[in-house]
Protein backbone atom coordinates (compact mmCIF):
# COMPACT_ATOMS: atom_id res chain seq x y z
CA UNK A 1 0.00 0.00 0.00
CA UNK A 2 1.23 3.25 -0.57
CA UNK A 3 2.21 6.04 1.96
CA UNK A 4 -0.40 8.48 3.10
CA UNK A 5 -0.75 10.74 6.25
CA UNK A 6 -3.80 10.07 8.75
CA UNK A 7 -5.68 12.30 10.52
CA UNK A 8 -9.07 11.87 13.13
CA UNK A 9 -12.05 14.19 12.40
CA UNK A 10 -13.78 15.24 15.72
CA UNK A 11 -17.20 15.93 14.28
CA UNK A 12 -18.46 16.89 10.87
CA UNK A 13 -17.54 20.71 10.69
CA UNK A 14 -13.82 19.40 11.59
CA UNK A 15 -14.54 16.26 9.18
CA UNK A 16 -15.39 18.90 6.53
CA UNK A 17 -12.89 21.39 7.32
CA UNK A 18 -9.85 18.69 6.78
CA UNK A 19 -11.41 16.93 3.49
CA UNK A 20 -11.64 20.96 1.77
CA UNK A 21 -8.19 22.12 2.89
CA UNK A 22 -6.37 19.06 0.82
CA UNK A 23 -8.06 17.47 -2.51
CA UNK A 24 -6.32 14.02 -2.68
CA UNK A 25 -7.63 13.19 0.98
CA UNK A 26 -10.47 10.87 1.44
CA UNK A 27 -12.70 10.04 4.42
CA UNK A 28 -12.62 6.40 6.49
CA UNK A 29 -14.86 4.68 8.00
CA UNK A 30 -15.21 1.01 7.42
CA UNK A 31 -12.89 0.82 5.10
CA UNK A 32 -13.94 -2.40 3.47
CA UNK A 33 -13.65 -1.04 0.19
CA UNK A 34 -10.95 1.22 0.53
CA UNK A 35 -8.67 0.01 1.90
CA UNK A 36 -8.66 -2.59 -0.60
CA UNK A 37 -8.51 -0.47 -3.52
CA UNK A 38 -5.96 1.34 -2.28
CA UNK A 39 -4.04 -2.34 -1.72
CA UNK A 40 -4.51 -2.83 -5.81
CA UNK A 41 -3.78 0.99 -6.46
CA UNK A 42 -6.63 2.32 -7.84
CA UNK A 43 -7.24 4.59 -4.85
CA UNK A 44 -4.15 7.11 -3.76
CA UNK A 45 -5.06 8.84 -1.29
CA UNK A 46 -2.50 11.42 0.46
CA UNK A 47 -3.99 11.47 3.70
CA UNK A 48 -6.90 9.48 5.29
CA UNK A 49 -9.67 11.45 7.40
CA UNK A 50 -10.95 8.91 10.04
CA UNK A 51 -14.71 9.79 10.54
CA UNK A 52 -15.68 6.56 12.35
CA UNK A 53 -15.52 8.74 16.22
CA UNK A 54 -18.15 11.10 14.73
CA UNK A 55 -21.11 11.25 16.54
CA UNK A 56 -23.30 9.38 13.44
CA UNK A 57 -24.18 6.18 15.16
CA UNK A 58 -27.66 6.37 16.12
CA UNK A 59 -30.84 5.43 13.96
CA UNK A 60 -33.94 7.76 14.95
CA UNK A 61 -37.58 8.01 14.13
CA UNK A 62 -38.44 10.93 12.08
CA UNK A 63 -41.36 13.52 13.27
CA UNK A 64 -43.12 12.14 9.26
CA UNK A 65 -42.87 8.57 10.84
CA UNK A 66 -39.90 7.96 9.04
CA UNK A 67 -36.12 6.92 9.87
CA UNK A 68 -33.24 8.86 10.11
CA UNK A 69 -29.82 6.63 10.11
CA UNK A 70 -26.63 7.96 11.20
CA UNK A 71 -24.32 7.41 8.55
CA UNK A 72 -21.51 5.33 10.67
CA UNK A 73 -24.34 2.50 11.57
CA UNK A 74 -22.47 -0.23 10.35
CA UNK A 75 -24.72 -2.62 8.02
CA UNK A 76 -24.82 -5.70 10.44
CA UNK A 77 -26.44 -2.96 13.06
CA UNK A 78 -28.96 -1.79 10.68
CA UNK A 79 -30.52 -4.98 9.16
CA UNK A 80 -30.54 -6.92 12.64
CA UNK A 81 -32.22 -2.97 14.22
CA UNK A 82 -35.95 -3.29 15.72
CA UNK A 83 -37.61 -0.85 13.50
CA UNK A 84 -35.76 -1.77 10.35
CA UNK A 85 -36.76 -5.56 10.54
CA UNK A 86 -40.14 -4.42 12.02
CA UNK A 87 -41.09 -1.14 9.20
CA UNK A 88 -38.66 -1.85 6.35
CA UNK A 89 -37.73 -5.48 6.02
CA UNK A 90 -36.68 -5.50 2.19
CA UNK A 91 -33.39 -2.97 3.74
CA UNK A 92 -32.93 -5.37 6.41
CA UNK A 93 -33.54 -8.71 3.68
CA UNK A 94 -30.86 -6.20 1.18
CA UNK A 95 -27.95 -5.75 3.43
CA UNK A 96 -28.44 -9.52 5.08
CA UNK A 97 -27.91 -10.61 0.75
CA UNK A 98 -24.72 -8.60 0.65
CA UNK A 99 -21.18 -9.11 1.57
CA UNK A 100 -20.28 -11.11 4.87
CA UNK A 101 -21.05 -10.71 8.48
CA UNK A 102 -17.67 -9.44 9.22
CA UNK A 103 -17.75 -6.90 6.02
CA UNK A 104 -21.35 -6.23 7.95
CA UNK A 105 -19.80 -5.54 10.82
CA UNK A 106 -17.58 -3.22 9.43
CA UNK A 107 -19.37 -1.68 7.00
CA UNK A 108 -21.01 1.87 7.57
CA UNK A 109 -24.10 2.86 6.08
CA UNK A 110 -22.63 6.23 4.30
CA UNK A 111 -19.56 4.33 2.98
CA UNK A 112 -22.21 1.60 1.02
CA UNK A 113 -23.59 4.57 -0.92
CA UNK A 114 -19.92 4.90 -1.86
CA UNK A 115 -19.18 1.55 -2.59
CA UNK A 116 -16.86 1.52 -5.98
CA UNK A 117 -17.65 -0.63 -8.64
CA UNK A 118 -16.20 -4.11 -8.55
CA UNK A 119 -15.50 -4.03 -12.59
CA UNK A 120 -12.34 -6.38 -13.00
CA UNK A 121 -10.85 -3.94 -15.44
CA UNK A 122 -10.78 -0.74 -13.06
CA UNK A 123 -9.13 -2.63 -10.38
CA UNK A 124 -6.39 -3.67 -12.88
CA UNK A 125 -4.54 -1.10 -13.18
CA UNK A 126 -2.83 -2.38 -16.50
CA UNK A 127 -5.67 -2.11 -18.51
CA UNK A 128 -7.58 1.10 -19.43
CA UNK A 129 -10.46 2.10 -17.74
CA UNK A 130 -12.15 5.29 -18.34
CA UNK A 131 -12.89 5.48 -14.27
CA UNK A 132 -10.12 5.02 -12.95
CA UNK A 133 -8.05 7.13 -15.72
CA UNK A 134 -10.60 9.20 -17.98
CA UNK A 135 -9.73 9.31 -21.45
CA UNK A 136 -7.85 6.06 -20.83
CA UNK A 137 -11.20 3.86 -22.66
CA UNK A 138 -13.12 1.23 -21.31
CA UNK A 139 -11.78 -2.29 -21.94
CA UNK A 140 -14.78 -4.04 -20.81
CA UNK A 141 -17.24 -2.97 -24.01
CA UNK A 142 -15.15 -5.73 -25.71
CA UNK A 143 -13.66 -7.38 -23.01
CA UNK A 144 -14.84 -10.03 -20.51
CA UNK A 145 -18.40 -8.51 -19.65
CA UNK A 146 -20.28 -11.04 -18.36
CA UNK A 147 -21.22 -8.86 -14.88
CA UNK A 148 -21.60 -6.02 -16.72
CA UNK A 149 -24.39 -3.53 -16.92
CA UNK A 150 -27.27 -3.52 -19.41
CA UNK A 151 -29.12 -0.34 -18.76
CA UNK A 152 -28.35 3.05 -19.12
CA UNK A 153 -24.32 1.97 -20.54
CA UNK A 154 -22.35 4.40 -22.19
CA UNK A 155 -19.66 3.93 -24.78
CA UNK A 156 -17.78 5.33 -21.90
CA UNK A 157 -18.37 2.98 -19.29
CA UNK A 158 -20.28 -0.15 -18.52
CA UNK A 159 -20.28 -0.98 -15.40
CA UNK A 160 -22.72 -1.88 -12.28
CA UNK A 161 -22.53 -0.63 -8.46
CA UNK A 162 -22.31 -3.34 -6.54
CA UNK A 163 -24.47 -2.28 -3.60
CA UNK A 164 -27.97 -4.76 -2.83
CA UNK A 165 -28.65 -1.64 0.43
CA UNK A 166 -29.17 0.93 -2.33
CA UNK A 167 -31.35 -1.34 -4.62
CA UNK A 168 -33.71 -1.14 -1.36
CA UNK A 169 -32.67 2.17 -0.49
CA UNK A 170 -33.95 2.99 -4.39
CA UNK A 171 -37.26 1.17 -4.11
CA UNK A 172 -38.39 3.09 -0.55
CA UNK A 173 -37.10 6.23 -2.10
CA UNK A 174 -34.61 7.06 0.92
CA UNK A 175 -33.00 10.78 1.22
CA UNK A 176 -29.14 11.35 2.06
CA UNK A 177 -28.21 13.79 4.09
CA UNK A 178 -24.81 15.37 3.19
CA UNK A 179 -22.58 18.62 5.12
CA UNK A 180 -20.03 20.62 2.91
CA UNK A 181 -18.56 23.71 3.29
CA UNK A 182 -21.68 25.49 2.13
CA UNK A 183 -24.03 24.05 4.88
CA UNK A 184 -26.48 21.19 4.56
CA UNK A 185 -28.28 19.31 1.63
CA UNK A 186 -30.66 16.71 0.89
CA UNK A 187 -30.26 14.65 -2.10
CA UNK A 188 -33.03 12.03 -3.06
CA UNK A 189 -31.34 8.53 -3.12
CA UNK A 190 -32.61 8.53 -7.36
CA UNK A 191 -30.59 11.65 -8.09
CA UNK A 192 -27.53 10.30 -5.33
CA UNK A 193 -25.94 7.69 -8.08
CA UNK A 194 -25.15 9.16 -11.72
CA UNK A 195 -25.24 7.18 -14.86
CA UNK A 196 -21.64 7.00 -16.38
CA UNK A 197 -22.34 9.02 -19.39
CA UNK A 198 -19.06 10.78 -20.45
CA UNK A 199 -17.86 11.16 -17.17
CA UNK A 200 -17.65 7.68 -15.44
CA UNK A 201 -15.41 9.22 -13.47
CA UNK A 202 -18.11 10.37 -11.24
CA UNK A 203 -19.73 7.70 -9.17
CA UNK A 204 -22.20 9.97 -7.10
CA UNK A 205 -23.05 13.43 -7.21
CA UNK A 206 -22.05 14.41 -3.72
CA UNK A 207 -19.43 16.65 -3.92
CA UNK A 208 -16.00 16.03 -3.54
CA UNK A 209 -15.41 18.38 0.06
CA UNK A 210 -19.09 17.13 1.30
CA UNK A 211 -19.68 13.95 3.86
CA UNK A 212 -22.60 11.94 4.58
CA UNK A 213 -24.25 12.67 8.05
CA UNK A 214 -27.36 10.30 7.53
CA UNK A 215 -29.70 8.48 5.44
CA UNK A 216 -33.56 9.38 5.79
CA UNK A 217 -36.66 6.68 5.18
CA UNK A 218 -39.64 8.22 4.71
CA UNK A 219 -43.10 6.87 6.79
CA UNK A 220 -44.01 4.05 3.86
CA UNK A 221 -42.32 1.03 4.04
CA UNK A 222 -43.83 -1.96 2.81
CA UNK A 223 -43.72 -3.82 5.57
CA UNK A 224 -46.22 -6.49 4.72
CA UNK A 225 -45.73 -7.28 0.69
CA UNK A 226 -42.05 -7.32 -0.59
CA UNK A 227 -39.00 -9.29 -0.97
CA UNK A 228 -35.45 -8.75 -2.25
CA UNK A 229 -34.08 -11.53 -4.63
CA UNK A 230 -30.93 -11.48 -5.75
CA UNK A 231 -29.26 -14.14 -8.28
CA UNK A 232 -25.70 -14.67 -8.09
CA UNK A 233 -22.80 -17.25 -9.15
CA UNK A 234 -22.64 -18.79 -5.59
CA UNK A 235 -25.19 -19.06 -2.90
CA UNK A 236 -23.87 -16.20 -0.94
CA UNK A 237 -20.93 -13.93 -0.58
CA UNK A 238 -21.03 -12.73 -4.53
CA UNK A 239 -21.90 -9.63 -6.03
CA UNK A 240 -25.55 -10.04 -8.07
CA UNK A 241 -25.79 -10.68 -11.28
CA UNK A 242 -29.29 -9.64 -10.94
CA UNK A 243 -31.08 -8.21 -8.07
CA UNK A 244 -34.32 -6.97 -7.21
CA UNK A 245 -36.24 -5.24 -4.25
CA UNK A 246 -39.80 -4.66 -4.52
CA UNK A 247 -42.45 -3.10 -2.11
CA UNK A 248 -46.25 -3.60 -2.62
CA UNK A 249 -49.15 -1.97 -1.07
CA UNK A 250 -51.87 -4.11 -1.38
CA UNK A 251 -55.70 -4.09 -0.89
CA UNK A 252 -56.57 -7.93 -1.24
CA UNK A 253 -55.32 -8.64 -4.57
CA UNK A 254 -55.00 -5.51 -5.95
CA UNK A 255 -51.83 -3.24 -5.96
CA UNK A 256 -52.45 0.26 -4.53
CA UNK A 257 -48.84 1.17 -4.75
CA UNK A 258 -45.57 -0.53 -6.57
CA UNK A 259 -42.27 -0.13 -6.22
CA UNK A 260 -39.55 -2.05 -7.56
CA UNK A 261 -35.79 -1.72 -8.22
CA UNK A 262 -32.79 -3.80 -10.06
CA UNK A 263 -29.44 -4.17 -8.97
CA UNK A 264 -26.76 -5.85 -10.89
CA UNK A 265 -27.54 -4.21 -14.10
CA UNK A 266 -26.54 -0.64 -13.87
CA UNK A 267 -24.10 1.63 -12.61
CA UNK A 268 -26.97 2.99 -10.26
CA UNK A 269 -29.87 1.00 -8.54
CA UNK A 270 -32.71 0.64 -11.55
CA UNK A 271 -36.12 2.45 -11.07
CA UNK A 272 -38.50 3.11 -14.50
CA UNK A 273 -41.68 4.91 -13.08
CA UNK A 274 -44.01 4.00 -15.58
CA UNK A 275 -43.16 0.13 -14.81
CA UNK A 276 -44.09 0.88 -11.47
CA UNK A 277 -47.24 3.06 -12.37
CA UNK A 278 -48.39 0.60 -14.98
CA UNK A 279 -49.47 -1.71 -11.39
CA UNK A 280 -51.01 0.66 -10.01
CA UNK A 281 -54.96 -0.37 -9.45
CA UNK A 282 -54.44 -3.94 -11.14
CA UNK A 283 -54.91 -7.12 -9.99
CA UNK A 284 -51.62 -9.33 -8.89
CA UNK A 285 -51.29 -11.54 -11.40
CA UNK A 286 -48.65 -13.15 -13.94
CA UNK A 287 -49.86 -11.01 -16.53
CA UNK A 288 -49.61 -7.16 -14.58
CA UNK A 289 -46.13 -8.70 -13.24
CA UNK A 290 -45.11 -9.37 -17.10
CA UNK A 291 -45.89 -6.07 -18.80
CA UNK A 292 -44.51 -4.49 -15.72
CA UNK A 293 -41.31 -6.36 -15.89
CA UNK A 294 -41.56 -6.17 -19.89
CA UNK A 295 -41.65 -2.12 -19.79
CA UNK A 296 -38.45 -2.44 -16.76
CA UNK A 297 -36.06 -4.23 -19.42
CA UNK A 298 -38.08 -2.34 -22.35
CA UNK A 299 -34.73 -0.40 -23.50
CA UNK A 300 -32.20 -2.99 -22.10
CA UNK A 301 -28.76 -3.85 -24.56
CA UNK A 302 -26.74 -6.79 -23.77
CA UNK A 303 -23.01 -6.96 -24.39
CA UNK A 304 -20.64 -10.16 -25.71
CA UNK A 305 -21.54 -11.72 -22.26
CA UNK A 306 -24.24 -10.64 -20.66
CA UNK A 307 -27.12 -10.89 -22.88
CA UNK A 308 -28.60 -13.51 -20.72
CA UNK A 309 -29.03 -10.73 -17.78
CA UNK A 310 -31.93 -9.10 -19.88
CA UNK A 311 -34.11 -12.72 -19.90
CA UNK A 312 -32.51 -12.68 -16.42
CA UNK A 313 -33.72 -9.45 -14.94
CA UNK A 314 -37.29 -9.86 -16.39
CA UNK A 315 -37.41 -13.25 -14.73
CA UNK A 316 -36.50 -12.49 -11.77
CA UNK A 317 -38.54 -9.05 -11.72
CA UNK A 318 -42.01 -11.21 -12.03
CA UNK A 319 -40.78 -13.67 -9.27
CA UNK A 320 -40.29 -11.01 -6.83
CA UNK A 321 -43.34 -9.05 -6.94
CA UNK A 322 -45.15 -12.83 -6.66
CA UNK A 323 -43.30 -13.19 -3.50
CA UNK A 324 -44.37 -9.73 -2.74
CA UNK A 325 -47.27 -9.88 -3.49
CA UNK A 326 -48.02 -12.95 -1.89
CA UNK A 327 -46.55 -12.18 1.38
CA UNK A 328 -43.70 -14.52 0.59
CA UNK A 329 -40.54 -12.32 0.51
CA UNK A 330 -37.48 -14.09 -0.32
CA UNK A 331 -35.10 -15.67 2.60
CA UNK A 332 -31.43 -14.83 3.09
CA UNK A 333 -30.52 -18.26 4.44
CA UNK A 334 -32.73 -20.59 2.95
CA UNK A 335 -31.74 -19.78 -1.01
CA UNK A 336 -34.43 -21.77 -2.82
CA UNK A 337 -36.53 -19.74 -4.44
CA UNK A 338 -40.46 -20.07 -3.95
CA UNK B 1 -17.38 10.23 2.54
CA UNK B 2 -16.76 12.75 0.05
CA UNK B 3 -15.30 10.92 -3.19
CA UNK B 4 -13.35 12.58 -6.23
CA UNK B 5 -11.84 11.15 -9.54
CA UNK B 6 -8.84 9.18 -9.42
CA UNK B 7 -8.24 10.72 -12.38
CA UNK B 8 -4.35 11.02 -13.33
CA UNK B 9 -1.84 9.28 -12.23
CA UNK B 10 0.41 11.79 -10.62
CA UNK B 11 4.10 11.17 -8.99
CA UNK B 12 2.99 10.14 -5.43
CA UNK B 13 5.44 12.08 -2.97
CA UNK B 14 4.18 12.56 0.49
CA UNK B 15 6.26 13.12 4.01
CA UNK B 16 7.06 9.87 5.30
CA UNK B 17 4.58 10.16 8.23
CA UNK B 18 5.48 9.57 11.93
CA UNK B 19 4.38 6.57 13.39
CA UNK B 20 1.16 6.50 15.36
CA UNK B 21 1.63 5.28 18.84
CA UNK B 22 -1.74 3.06 19.57
CA UNK B 23 -2.66 1.20 22.42
CA UNK B 24 -4.96 -1.87 22.24
CA UNK B 25 -6.37 -4.64 24.25
CA UNK B 26 -4.96 -7.31 22.72
CA UNK B 27 -6.35 -10.74 24.27
CA UNK B 28 -6.72 -9.38 27.49
CA UNK B 29 -3.13 -7.41 27.74
CA UNK B 30 -3.04 -4.12 27.33
CA UNK B 31 -0.40 -3.22 24.33
CA UNK B 32 1.07 -0.04 23.10
CA UNK B 33 2.44 -0.33 19.61
CA UNK B 34 3.65 2.51 17.19
CA UNK B 35 2.27 1.95 13.72
CA UNK B 36 2.43 3.86 10.36
CA UNK B 37 -0.73 5.23 9.10
CA UNK B 38 -1.10 1.90 6.29
CA UNK B 39 -0.51 -1.28 8.79
CA UNK B 40 -3.28 -3.11 9.09
CA UNK B 41 -4.54 -4.52 12.18
CA UNK B 42 -3.24 -8.27 10.61
CA UNK B 43 0.25 -6.90 9.79
CA UNK B 44 0.40 -5.71 13.28
CA UNK B 45 -0.73 -8.71 15.22
CA UNK B 46 1.56 -10.94 12.67
CA UNK B 47 4.65 -8.61 12.41
CA UNK B 48 4.77 -6.92 15.87
CA UNK B 49 3.21 -8.49 18.42
CA UNK B 50 4.14 -12.17 16.57
CA UNK B 51 0.77 -13.66 17.12
CA UNK B 52 0.78 -15.44 13.75
CA UNK B 53 -2.70 -17.40 14.38
CA UNK B 54 -4.60 -15.01 13.06
CA UNK B 55 -3.73 -16.04 8.88
CA UNK B 56 -2.93 -13.73 6.01
CA UNK B 57 -4.83 -15.60 3.08
CA UNK B 58 -6.34 -13.42 0.50
CA UNK B 59 -5.04 -10.11 1.87
CA UNK B 60 -8.38 -8.63 0.17
CA UNK B 61 -11.38 -9.20 2.76
CA UNK B 62 -12.47 -12.34 0.99
CA UNK B 63 -11.71 -15.23 2.34
CA UNK B 64 -12.23 -14.60 6.23
CA UNK B 65 -8.66 -16.20 7.43
CA UNK B 66 -7.59 -13.18 9.26
CA UNK B 67 -10.67 -12.88 10.82
CA UNK B 68 -10.26 -11.41 14.57
CA UNK B 69 -12.99 -10.11 17.26
CA UNK B 70 -12.83 -6.38 17.65
CA UNK B 71 -14.73 -5.37 21.44
CA UNK B 72 -16.48 -8.66 20.82
CA UNK B 73 -17.27 -8.31 16.76
CA UNK B 74 -15.91 -10.36 13.97
CA UNK B 75 -13.93 -8.65 11.61
CA UNK B 76 -11.56 -8.80 8.97
CA UNK B 77 -8.26 -7.63 10.15
CA UNK B 78 -6.71 -7.14 6.99
CA UNK B 79 -9.03 -4.41 5.80
CA UNK B 80 -8.46 -3.05 9.11
CA UNK B 81 -6.44 -0.23 9.91
CA UNK B 82 -4.00 -0.75 13.82
CA UNK B 83 -4.22 3.21 14.05
CA UNK B 84 -8.16 3.38 13.44
CA UNK B 85 -8.49 1.31 16.47
CA UNK B 86 -6.92 2.86 19.50
CA UNK B 87 -8.93 1.87 22.46
CA UNK B 88 -10.34 -1.27 21.29
CA UNK B 89 -10.20 -4.68 22.82
CA UNK B 90 -9.18 -7.13 19.91
CA UNK B 91 -9.48 -10.82 20.65
CA UNK B 92 -7.33 -13.36 18.25
CA UNK B 93 -7.11 -17.11 18.14
CA UNK B 94 -4.63 -17.36 21.27
CA UNK B 95 -6.79 -15.06 23.24
CA UNK B 96 -9.92 -17.44 23.22
CA UNK B 97 -8.32 -20.19 25.61
CA UNK B 98 -8.76 -19.67 29.08
CA UNK B 99 -6.30 -20.82 32.42
CA UNK B 100 -4.80 -24.01 30.25
CA UNK B 101 -8.28 -24.76 28.58
CA UNK B 102 -9.50 -24.69 25.03
CA UNK B 103 -12.41 -22.74 24.00
CA UNK B 104 -15.82 -25.32 23.49
CA UNK B 105 -15.58 -24.40 20.08
CA UNK B 106 -11.87 -24.97 19.56
CA UNK B 107 -12.49 -28.16 21.15
CA UNK B 108 -15.82 -29.25 18.70
CA UNK B 109 -13.50 -28.02 16.02
CA UNK B 110 -11.15 -31.10 17.17
CA UNK B 111 -14.36 -32.95 17.83
CA UNK B 112 -15.74 -33.15 14.36
CA UNK B 113 -12.83 -32.93 12.81
CA UNK B 114 -13.78 -29.30 11.32
CA UNK B 115 -10.36 -29.01 9.07
CA UNK B 116 -7.99 -30.29 6.68
CA UNK B 117 -4.87 -27.74 6.14
CA UNK B 118 -6.04 -25.70 9.43
CA UNK B 119 -4.79 -22.49 7.39
CA UNK B 120 -8.66 -21.27 7.76
CA UNK B 121 -9.07 -22.91 11.31
CA UNK B 122 -8.44 -19.65 13.65
CA UNK B 123 -10.72 -17.26 11.29
CA UNK B 124 -13.27 -20.08 10.90
CA UNK B 125 -13.38 -19.97 14.97
CA UNK B 126 -12.71 -16.48 15.47
CA UNK B 127 -15.75 -16.18 13.28
CA UNK B 128 -18.03 -18.57 14.45
CA UNK B 129 -17.32 -16.82 18.40
CA UNK B 130 -19.05 -13.85 16.76
CA UNK B 131 -21.63 -15.84 15.47
CA UNK B 132 -22.98 -17.41 18.07
CA UNK B 133 -22.05 -14.00 20.52
CA UNK B 134 -24.64 -12.60 17.55
CA UNK B 135 -27.34 -14.76 18.01
CA UNK B 136 -28.70 -14.76 14.74
CA UNK B 137 -28.17 -18.05 13.67
CA UNK B 138 -30.44 -21.05 14.58
CA UNK B 139 -30.59 -23.75 11.63
CA UNK B 140 -27.71 -24.93 9.09
CA UNK B 141 -28.82 -22.97 6.94
CA UNK B 142 -27.84 -19.78 8.44
CA UNK B 143 -24.99 -20.93 9.97
CA UNK B 144 -24.25 -21.65 6.60
CA UNK B 145 -24.78 -18.18 5.13
CA UNK B 146 -23.68 -16.55 8.02
CA UNK B 147 -20.45 -18.43 8.02
CA UNK B 148 -20.09 -17.58 4.21
CA UNK B 149 -16.95 -15.14 4.80
CA UNK B 150 -14.52 -17.93 6.24
CA UNK B 151 -13.63 -19.94 3.31
CA UNK B 152 -12.44 -22.96 3.41
CA UNK B 153 -10.27 -24.51 0.69
CA UNK B 154 -10.14 -28.09 1.59
CA UNK B 155 -14.29 -27.59 2.06
CA UNK B 156 -14.43 -28.88 5.77
CA UNK B 157 -17.74 -27.26 5.74
CA UNK B 158 -20.13 -29.89 6.59
CA UNK B 159 -17.99 -30.57 9.94
CA UNK B 160 -17.71 -26.90 11.06
CA UNK B 161 -21.43 -26.92 10.81
CA UNK B 162 -21.69 -29.59 13.13
CA UNK B 163 -18.74 -27.78 14.83
CA UNK B 164 -20.25 -25.05 15.22
CA UNK B 165 -24.01 -26.43 16.15
CA UNK B 166 -22.03 -28.60 19.15
CA UNK B 167 -21.41 -25.42 20.96
CA UNK B 168 -24.99 -24.01 20.27
CA UNK B 169 -26.64 -26.66 22.02
CA UNK B 170 -28.51 -27.35 18.93
CA UNK B 171 -28.38 -31.47 17.55
CA UNK B 172 -27.98 -31.42 13.66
Amino acid sequence: MINFQYARANDVADAVRLIAAEPSAKFIAGGTNLIDLMKEDVERPTRLIDITRLPLKTVEETASGGLRIGALVPNSDLAYHPLIELRYPVLSSAILAGASQQLRNMASTGGNLLQRTRCAYFYDTVTPCNKRQPGSGCSAIDGINRGHAILGTSEACIATHPSDMCVALAALEASVHVTGPAGDRTIAIGDFHRLPGDTPQRDTNLGRDEIITAIELPAKGFAKNYSYLKIRDRLSYAFALVSVAVGLEMDGDTIRQARFALGGVAHKPWRKLEAEATLNGQTASADSFNRAADLLLRNAKGFAHNTFKIELARRATVRALTQAARGTPQSQSNKKIA
Amino acid sequence: MAQESTGQRTEHLIAVPDKISVTMTVNRVETRISVAPWTTLLDALRDRLDLTGTKKGCDHGQCGACTVLIDGRRVNSCLTLAVMKDGAEVTTIEGLATNGALHPLQQAFIDHDAFQCGYCTPGQICSAVGLIAEGKAKSDDEIRELMSGNICRCAAYPNIVAAIRQVMGGTS
